[in-house]
Formats: C-alpha cells, structure tokens, sequence
C-alpha cells in the first residue's frame, strides 16, 4: 500500500487525516512542521505528501522546495491542504513544485476521491 | 404506591432483556435482583464502621482498592437481626442514580438460586406495611410454588443514602 | 460511507483553546507601532488553525467569526494594516469571545450569539474602515461564471500539450486523461511529433502530447477543472464539438487573474474615527466585564481529563514496571518452595519490591506534576485589563514560574490566586496620585512568586502597595462580633481576621473583587486542598499573600492512632504535638465538655467516640494519649489509646460509593487490606465545638 506523508501543525487536522487514510489501507507518516516533515522524508519511501501551508518553523511552500531538490522527490505528488482564500498560496505553491491542492475546510471522503485519483 | 406503574417504570424496561434473578433467603423468605446487577458475591469479612450513620449501614470494606458501604438488609427492613456465621454473604450490587453509579454491599442470609422470571409472571405486590416499602418492590415472582420477592435495587439502596444524609442532618439540627 | 471525524473534536478543542492562549500572549506584548513581525504571525497562524479546524469539523459560526479575524491578522503580517491599540484590544477582545464560543460548544450549551455578533460587527468595522490596501481576492469566481453558462454540449475536443516540465510538478498525464473518462467517454490520441532520438531522450522531461474527444453532457467547466492543477503547466485548448457558436480557444496560459477592484479607500465610510473611539472603550470595558465570566469560565474548560506526558516518562515508568514484575515473580518463587533458611533471600526481595514501588509512586506523581506557569499565565491578560479599568500602573513580576504541582490542585487553586490578586490590585496597589503623593514610584509592582519547600510548594502574591488597614479591620471586627472590644490583638492577628467568615471592609462592594466571594472562601478552598495561606503586610509597604499547599491530593503523611478496636488517622501536618495526659490537667466544664490545661492554653478535649457515637472501649483519659492538633485556625487536642507508626496514606474516597461524613476526609487501605478512617481535623474541631454549644445549651435549659 502506498506511503503518505502527512504534514499539519493542528494535532486535530493530523488525527483526521492519519485516521481517515489509514482506514482506506494507507501507510501514513505524520510530521508537525516543515522541519519535521523534511527529515522524515530523507528516510522514507514516500508515495504522496499532504501538506500544510501555514506552519511554524518552516512552512509548507519552504518545505515544497526543499523536497523537490531531494532526488527521491522529483516526480513525487505533493498536495497542498490550502485555504479558499489564499490564491496567492496555490500560485507560489506551484511555482515551488506542488502537484496540486485541497481546499480547506474538506471532509474525509473528498481527501480520500483526491487522493485516489492521484495514485491512480 | 401504584404496582402497575412501578411495573411500567424505566427500572423495568432494563430489565425486559435480562429476565434472570439471583435469589437470596432472608429471614425466611426469598428476595430476587436482576442478576445483571450483581457484580460478585463475597463472604462476610470485617467492616470498618463509619460514625454516625444509622444502624443498617454496617461500615465499608475494601473491595479491590475500592471502598465500599455494606448494608444490612434485616436491620433495613426493620427485622431482627442475628449474628453473621458461615453462610452469611455478601453481595456485591451495581446501584443506578441519576448521579451515575455506585457499588454497594447487602448482607444476606444465603444466597439461594438464579431464576428466570419474565415480566408478565411479575404480578403486583400488596402493601408489606412500613418495613418494606412498596417502592422497593419491583414485583412478586412464582417459582416452584415459592414467592420470590423481586426487589428494586436502585430505589432500595439509593434511598438508604439518602435517608442516612438526612438523619444526619436531623441530628445535628 | 461517511467517516466519523467528531472523535478528533477533543483534539481540536484543546489545541484551540491553547492556540487562544497564544493569541493573547502575543497580543499583550504587542508594542504598536513597533510590532515584531514573528509575533504577528505567530497570532495569525493560531487564529488560521482555529479557522481551518473549525470548518472541517463543521463548527461554522466559529469559522465565519475568525475568517474577519484572520482576515485583519493577514493584513497585518503583509504590513498593510497599522498595528494599533484599539486593534489589538479587539483582537483580545475576539479572544474572548473565541473561548466563550469554544467552551459553550465543548459543553453543549448555548453560544451568546448576542455577544458574538456585536465583537464581529466590531472588527468587520476595523475591517472596513481601517487603513488597508484592499486587495480583492473575491473576484476570481466571477470570470469564470460566465464561461460556464456555456452549458453543456455534445462533448469537447481537447489539446492537451504538457510543457516539459510537468512530471517535476508530480502530475502525470496519463492520471489527467484518466480523469477526463470519468466524465465520459474518450478517444485519446498521442502526439509524438515533439519526441527526440531514443539516445537524447530525457526521461524526466515530458514531450508527447494529446488530443482528447470527449462526449457526454459535459461542460466546459467540468473540463477545466480536470485541468486546474496543471493550466500553467501546459497548453489547452478546449473547443466545443457540434456546438453552433464556436467557443473561443482558451489562451494556452494561466488564467487572467482578477482586475482588483479599485480598492474602496475613497469610499467615505463618514466616521472612520468616530468609529474606532466608540469601539475603543467598548472592548476594554466589555473586556474587563468578560473577565469575569471568562476567569471563571476558563478554569472549566482548563479541566479537561486529560494530560500531556512526555514519551520519555511513559518509557521510564514502563522500566520500572518491568523490573516490578520481576522482583514480583522472585518473590512468587521463594514463596512456593519457601523454607526458614531462605528468610534473607526473602528480605532482600521485599526490600527491592519497596524500592521499585516508592519509585514507581514517585514517577506516576511527577506525571501528574506540571509547572505553574500554566496557572500564571492568565494574570498578564487580567492584571492588563484590570489596570485600564481602575486606571491603575501597575507592572506584573513572575517568578518560579516552573515551579512543579499537582494538575488537579493548580487547576483548584487558579480561583483563589485570582481573588487574592485582584484584591491586591483593587484594595492594596493606589492610584497613581495617592503613589506620587506618598513619594512611590507611579507604577506599582506586583509580584507573583512559586517555589517548592519541604513537602510543599509556596505561592507568594506580593504587592508594594498600601498594606491592609489594621485600624479598620480590627474595628470591623469589633462591629461584627468576631472579636471583643477589650481583647488587645497583635497586628498579625488582626491582619489574619480578614480571613474570618462575612468579613469584608470594602465599603463599596467593587464588581473587580467580586461580591460574596470573600477572603473566608479563599481559605476554604485553600484548606480544602490542604494547604494553609497566612498574610503579611506593613503599612504602606504593601502586603504580602503566602499559600502553602502539599504537591499532591492523593497521599498524605499520616500518623496512625489506635482508639478502642478502630485505626484512625491523623494527618502529620494538622498534628502539633502528643503528649501523655495527665489527670490534673483535665478540667470539665458545664454539659459535659473537657478542656485540658497545655502550657498557658487551653485546649478543647476531642473524645472521638462521643463526635462518632461509637461505643468506647477505654474511657479513662489517663491511660491514653493527646494528640494535639490545629485545624480551623483552632488547636485541639484527640484523646487516643495508642499511638501507631507514621506511614504514607492513599487518599481513598467515600464519596465515590457512599457519600460524605462529617469529621472525615476520606479513607485509606492499611497493609493488611483493612480500611482505616482519615479524620479530617478542621471538621472535627468544628464537630466538636458545635457538640459543646449543644451541650451547654441543653445544661443551661436543664
């Protein structure tokens, strides 16, 4: 089952996410923060990565660019979890590699419909 | 106290699953509880006794860690008491309150049987005069010829708190 | 099949309400005019946690109230909007009631929507009428909304063409297409004239390319959506098929974005300072009231059942647990083939089976320990708050603020510190003229100070104002009864007479110190935790506040005393001193009542048969002990036979199964697994002198 790494500075958010996809066979490292989210990524088999975009000590447009200079993250999905109201966020997001976006507040099943369809 | 209407109480409905009884013998006759209710049976061990509190609330033991009061239901129902011997027992009761729950301790004479009793056999019971109050009774019970006297668990045990409470408060008035 | 989220709403409480906590923080060190940036956006990211949570877990009154908040944060960390007093008072303000909003949620009550509306009416108007370049971000919607009244043809020949970097984006085409068929049926065909030699092909870069037939009752709308990831990352061309008007091809790039609307600068909003003045007063002033409500809100939502314990600690106690078990199945060992010349062996074994289990006690206690700073940290908001209200300086000391206690007896003693300080505040810090006058710096100090000693942990509420009145406090007392005219008193017990019940000099009962929550009340609670609390003041030197409390409610040191068949105990910190009785020290009173002659004192005789009406075994007090104890601000003395060994006791409740009793504090479970009564002296005493009152009533009729 592929691997997904979940990345939020809300305990809630994380819980949700982490329950909500390993309900549906997936294998899921949560991280806290872009640092967090950095160092786990060196050491793991990643198949996807969520992330958040406003976080503490490193956020999630910084960890974007951080992750696609790691080899094993060039073609890596990376989704956003943003906010309707941040534009400016998907543009910068993209510019800094991101694969896409989910728009905040989302339920499980519209996680789960994004997530399918970009694994495949 | 209207029987037909203790037999339609919420005390009933629970007990419309379970209809099993544990029976126990007391002074000569045989009083039933839903057996859902009894966490466990013990035998008479000390108590240590709590002050003022009326004289069918023996004391409390330590059950597991938990303290636990231990009522005697003779002196409760005003009958005479005797002193406890090798099958003297003591069982060990879940009480429901619209506080929760407590556990409680009744001495009994014996324990007797598990019966099953379902509701409609329930008949209405008359009125025992003061000792016993109707609103203790759940109902009477046939088995084998012998009345089993169901008793309404949480109303019994509840009640007496609250009576000690209020004796106390009567005292130190 | 829909996922049950709400069992993360805990979660999401929790991290909320210390998010708020954050805000506040942030907010009150806020300097405006210099604001630090990482302070703002620290504020702003809380306040967008709050926002993003709350919507996905479906809480949408709270979502659309910290939207406008986040809304003025955001404005504020881009550098667009001035960070001025009034905002930030109602950002505090919007703290408040975020808190309110949260707890009545949590606990399924009603939210003051009265409340809610007037604080985000407030901040829509800062909104509005503040000094921000409007940027529109609404807009974008809107252009798109045309294009859609297309509606929906008889299908779509689409020209997908991916730039060459589009793998480095994580998306992959095929997925793409993919998608597309889900909307309806396609013929798909690839495009390979872009393609290279085998040996120059770059496998990271994309250079195929596709044309799409899609049919179906599609619109165009459902087609761009497929493609919102990547429109920057390709060329699209989308053209209807067997539709009469031809639908002009899409530009191959982004998106126009939306002309911002010129911003509403000039639209005169007339009262832009007139707005901001009547706002002004109206946050702090519903602050300060709020204070209140929310003070004693808080500690409720504080309460929760719940606690943080470091992994670290978890894996600790699981050590210690382990090597238990193994000295525990030792033992078991030398039990089952025991023989007299093993009785060493035996020894040693329970000798390490006390060591672990004091061990593990330690550890599990200190897990319940957290330091008082979670307590402190309300004061910086309520000093504040205060100060505007009653026009006072005053600056705010904290010290020891990761002094360690008990979760559940910091969570009781949050009220009482918080009377204690806002006495000082109201009664003991002066105004700033009355400081002036007497030579005072303007500003007073307030200093709240925590630090473990012996067994205990102290808290120390200093202020360096005028001190308590001696002279009036001692007239009150006269006036009420609680002292007689001609008795001579040392300042310090005076001082200590503001501790007794209905006392209050306040001649105006101020809202700020509470009515009918008096000092009497403040060490009752103090005493129901177990702890004391004294006071020290000087005349215009100011006063100082000290209580003292045990580090934990579920064990106590007790001394064990035997009287008759039955073991009591006696808490070690109320004893005082025992002693042998001696017959010519005893002296009756009328009804019945005994006192005993210890120095100059003398002391009320407790017969705890008699307070219990328990049947006695040895009625002479000669052959039996005194156990003099202090409880109540009254000395005492327990007639006993025997005094036992001292040990540790675990507070065990009668409340859980039967109810509470006069003169007890609870019980406990001895060595030989039979409960033993914890007397609980302050209510003896009180027990006690109230059976003498009855007494002497009774004799005096008689």
């Amino acid at each position: 089952m592929p691997t997904i790494l979940a990345v939020d500075d809300s305990a809630s958010m994380r819980q949700m996410v982490t329950f909500t996809l390993k309900g549906a066979g997936f294998t899921v490292i949560d991280a806290v923060d872009g640092v967090d989210a950095l160092a786990k990524a060196k050491t793991a088999k990643v198949d996807l990565v969520l992330t958040d975009v406003n976080m503490p000590r490193m956020d999630g447009i910084s960890l974007i660019k951080e992750l696609r200079a790691l080899p094993n993250f060039k073609f890596t999905p990376i989704l956003m979890l943003t906010t309707e109201s941040g534009t400016g966020k998907k543009t910068e997001g993209k510019s800094a590699g991101a694969t896409g976006w989910i728009v905040k507040p989302f339920n499980p099943d519209q996680l789960l419909a994004t997530i399918k369809k970009v694994l495949g | 106290m209207n029987m037909i209407q203790g037999l339609e109480s919420d005390s009933l409905a629970e007990n419309s699953e379970g209809n099993q009884y544990l029976t126990f013998l007391l002074a000569g006759e045989e009083y039933g509880v839903d057996i859902l209710r009894v966490q466990e049976i013990k035998g008479w061990d000390n108590v240590t006794m709590i002050p003022n509190t009326p004289d069918y609330i023996k004391g409390v033991i330590n059950l597991r860690g938990t303290i636990v009061p231990i009522v005697d239901l003779r002196a409760r129902f005003s009958l005479e008491t005797i002193p406890y011997g090798i099958t003297t027992v003591v069982i060990v009761l879940r009480v429901n309150s619209d506080n929760g729950s407590r556990i409680m301790g009744i001495v009994v004479d014996a324990v007797s049987e598990v019966y099953n009793i379902s509701e409609e056999a329930l008949k209405q019971a008359p009125d025992f005069g003061q000792a016993i109050s109707t609103d203790f009774v759940m109902g009477l019970g046939t088995v084998d010829d012998k009345m089993i006297i169901v008793l309404d668990i949480d109303h019994l045990l509840n009640s007496s708190v609250l009576k000690a409470i209020a004796d106390q408060g009567e005292k130190s008035a | 099949m829909s996922i049950d989220i709400s069992q993360f709403l805990d979660t999401f409480y929790e991290e909320s309400f210390e998010g708020l906590d954050t805000m506040e923080t942030e907010l009150l060190g806020l300097n405006p005019g210099e604001a630090d940036a990482e302070s703002i956006n620290t504020i702003f990211r809380a306040a967008h946690s709050i926002k993003g949570g709350s919507g996905t877990f479906g809480l949408m009154n709270v979502a659309d109230f910290t939207h406008v908040l986040e809304t003025l944060l955001d404005e504020m960390r881009d550098g667009r909007r001035e960070v001025i007093q009034p905002a930030v008072d109602l950002m505090l303000a919007s703290v408040d009631v975020l808190r309110e909003m949260l707890t009545a949620l949590r606990n399924s009550e009603d939210v003051d929507t009265v409340r809610v509306a007037e604080v985000h009416d407030q901040l829509e108007a800062l909104l509005k009428g503040g000094s921000a370049d409007a940027e529109d971000e609404v807009v974008e919607d809107s252009g798109e909304a045309d294009n859609a009244i297309g509606s929906s043809t008889a299908g779509w020949s689409i020209g997908f063409k991916p730039l060459s970097h589009l793998f480095k984006t994580g998306n992959d085409p095929v997925r793409i297409i993919k998608e597309l068929s889900e909307l309806g049926a396609i013929k798909a065909s690839a495009d390979l004239s872009a393609m290279p030699e085998f040996d120059l092909l770059d496998p990271e870069e994309c250079c195929l390319a596709w044309q799409v037939e899609l049919s179906g009752e599609v619109t165009e709308e459902q087609v761009k959506d497929v493609f919102s990831w990547v429109d920057e990352d390709c060329e699209l061309v989308i053209e209807a098929i067997s539709s009469a008007a031809a639908e002009e091809p899409e530009p191959p790039l982004s998106e126009p974005e939306a002309a911002p609307t010129p911003a509403p600068v000039a639209e005169a909003d007339p009262t832009p300072p007139a707005e901001s003045k009547p706002a002004e007063p109206k946050p702090v002033e519903a602050v300060a009231k709020k204070t209140v409500s929310a003070a004693a809100k808080k500690p409720q939502a504080a309460e929760s059942g719940s606690i943080r314990v470091g992994i670290d600690k978890v894996d600790a106690l699981i050590n210690m647990v382990g090597e238990l078990v193994i000295t525990q199945s030792m033992l078991n060992q030398l039990g089952e083939d025991f023989t007299m010349d093993r009785v060493q062996r035996l020894q040693e074994g329970l000798s390490e089976l006390e060591r672990h289990t004091r061990e593990l006690q330690e550890n599990v206690m200190q897990i319940r320990m957290l330091p008082i700073s979670f307590s402190f940290n309300r004061f910086p908001r309520l000093v504040h708050d205060l100060c505007s209200k009653l026009n006072k300086k005053i600056e705010l000391k904290m010290s020891g603020e990761n002094t360690e206690l008990d979760k559940t007896v910091m969570e009781k003693i949050g009220d009482p510190m918080v009377h204690l300080v806002r006495n000082s505040l109201d009664h003991g810090i002066e105004s700033p003229e009355d400081r002036l006058a007497k030579g005072k710096p303007e500003t007073g100090i307030l200093h709240l100070n925590a630090y473990h000693q012996g067994g205990n942990i102290v808290i120390e509420i200093n202020d360096d104002g005028a001190g308590l009145n001696t002279d009036r406090i001692l007239q009150k007392a006269i006036e009420k009864g609680i002292v007689g005219e001609n008795e001579s008193l040392s300042d310090e017990k005076i001082h200590e007479l503001i501790f007794a019940p209905g006392f209050s000099t306040a001649e105006v009962v101020s809202d700020v110190s509470g009515r009918g929550v008096g000092m009497d009340v403040v060490k009752r609670n103090i005493r129901d935790l177990g702890g004391v609390v004294e006071v020290k003041s000087k005349k215009d030197a100011g006063s100082t506040f000290t209580i003292r409390l045990p580090l934990t409610l579920a064990i106590l040191d007790g001394q064990l005393v035997r009287l008759g068949d039955e073991t009591y105990i006696v808490p070690l910190v109320s004893i005082i001193e025992s002693l042998q009785i001696k017959a010519e020290n005893v002296n009756s009173i009328a009804g019945g009542a005994e006192l005993y002659k210890l120095r100059e004192e003398y002391l009320p005789i407790i017969r705890l048969h008699e307070v219990f009406e328990i049947t006695p075994v040895n009625t002479e007090l000669v052959n039996g002990l005194l156990v003099v104890v202090e409880g109540d601000g009254q000395q005492a003395g327990i007639f006993v036979d025997d005094l036992l060994g001292q040990q540790q006791v675990v507070i065990k409740s009668l409340e859980t199964n039967y109810k509470k009793v006069e003169g007890l504090s609870g019980a406990t479970i001895l060595g030989d697994g039979t409960v033993a009564l914890i007397l609980d002296v302050a209510g003896l005493v009180t027990l006690s002198r109230e059976r003498v009152k009855a007494l002497k009533n009774q004799a005096a009729v008689a």
